[in-house]
């Protein structure tokens, strides 16, 4: 069963490199997508071991999401991850989240930040709420945490999925296409690692407003 | 006749006169030659005999003509608006599509031949 772990990335020279040499020991192939960077990003990457794949201007947390995964696909993967690049997310997880894709009970997994609730901040808790229920309101289905990047495909349903939102509304949009393709979620508790700099690179509360604007609108134009 | 109207109605003829060169070079195709042309034709009337405003919003149920004017081109602009929203969404879309083929291009990751539409 072929891993590949894809990770959006625009602007984390910072943790990038540390972010795929720690995935090496659970992937087959690590893809980032430099998303427009004007850091070195992906140079770093590249120096680590990843297939990196360039956008040339920067489209967006879901723009990169999507290229990378057709990246995975035409690398032959079998389960597809998607990771985040400022070191939210542990390594250790991503077999963990193929495990049901693995043993086909599940078609897609989250990884649900619901271990150690009180680490998480208040504010960032009822963000996360309220993507949830925008999330419900428009598309019928209650995730758990809706907008948590750590995610597993199987590659039957990251061909089947298409995926126009742009930006970080594509969380909402992944289960949108959930349901449209009546694929089976799993869910499987993770832990988030919440440092300074990984919360600096968390969505602020205007950026939230305008995923959420922009998720509304997406239904109504696409 | 007041100069306002003067201005007006010289500016509607001017704009028809563009729209029907556009016709004929192929810019605009029939129905939108003949939708702007009536548009102009409405302005340059409403220009010269301001009444008919009036009487038009009578026959709708609006009060005054004014009104009826202000009705109507603010729900004209709401759907060109949305019309324009539409074409924006559009646009990034297949620019996203662009980017991403460029992308995968330059990673090699693309098979000998493959076609844009199924990456965009």
């Amino acid at each position: 069963m072929k891993t590949v772990v894809v990770i959006p990335a625009y602007n984390e020279e910072r943790h990038v490199g540390d972010v795929v040499r720690s995935l090496r020991s659970v992937a087959d192939a690590v893809v980032v997508v430099d998303d427009g960077s004007a850091d070195r990003t992906g140079e770093i990457a590249a120096n680590a071991g990843a297939v990196v794949v360039t956008h040339v201007i920067n489209r967006g947390y879901g723009a990169g999401t999507a290229t990378g995964i057709a990246a995975a696909l035409r690398l032959g993967a079998d389960a597809i991850v998607t990771f985040d690049a400022d070191g939210q997310h542990a390594a250790s997880d991503v077999p963990r989240i193929v495990q049901p894709i693995a043993d086909g009970s599940a078609d897609v997994v989250i990884g649900v930040r619901t271990v150690e609730r009180d680490r998480i901040p208040a504010t960032r808790r009822a963000a996360h709420w309220c993507a949830n229920a925008l999330t419900y309101a428009l598309f019928g289905m209650w995730v758990t945490d809706s907008h948590s990047g750590l995610r597993a495909f199987s590659c039957r349903m990251a061909e089947g999925m298409e995926l126009k939102c742009d930006r970080m509304e594509v969380a909402s949009e992944i289960i949108k296409e959930i349901k449209r393709g009546g694929w089976r979620l799993g869910e499987v508790p993770i832990v988030p690692i919440y440092t300074e700099y990984s919360l600096s690179k968390g969505q602020s509360f205007t950026v939230g407003l305008k995923t959420a604007w922009r998720l509304i609108l997406s239904k109504v134009l696409h | 006749m007041p100069l306002i109207q003067v201005i007006i109605v010289a500016f509607a003829l001017y704009a028809l006169t563009r729209a029907v060169l556009r016709f004929r070079s192929g810019e605009l195709h029939l129905g939108q030659v003949a939708l702007w042309s009536a548009f102009w034709i409405g302005v340059g009337v409403v220009a010269v005999i301001p009444q008919t405003t009036s009487w038009l919003a009578s026959a709708v149920g609006v009060g005054r003509g004014a009104d009826l004017v202000i009705y109507c081109s603010i729900i004209a602009l709401f759907y060109a608006v949305f019309r324009l929203f539409v074409r924006i969404e559009r646009m990034e879309r297949h620019i996203t599509g662009l980017v991403r083929q460029i992308g995968l291009r330059d990673a090699r990751l693309l098979e000998d031949g493959e076609r844009k539409r199924e990456v965009a």
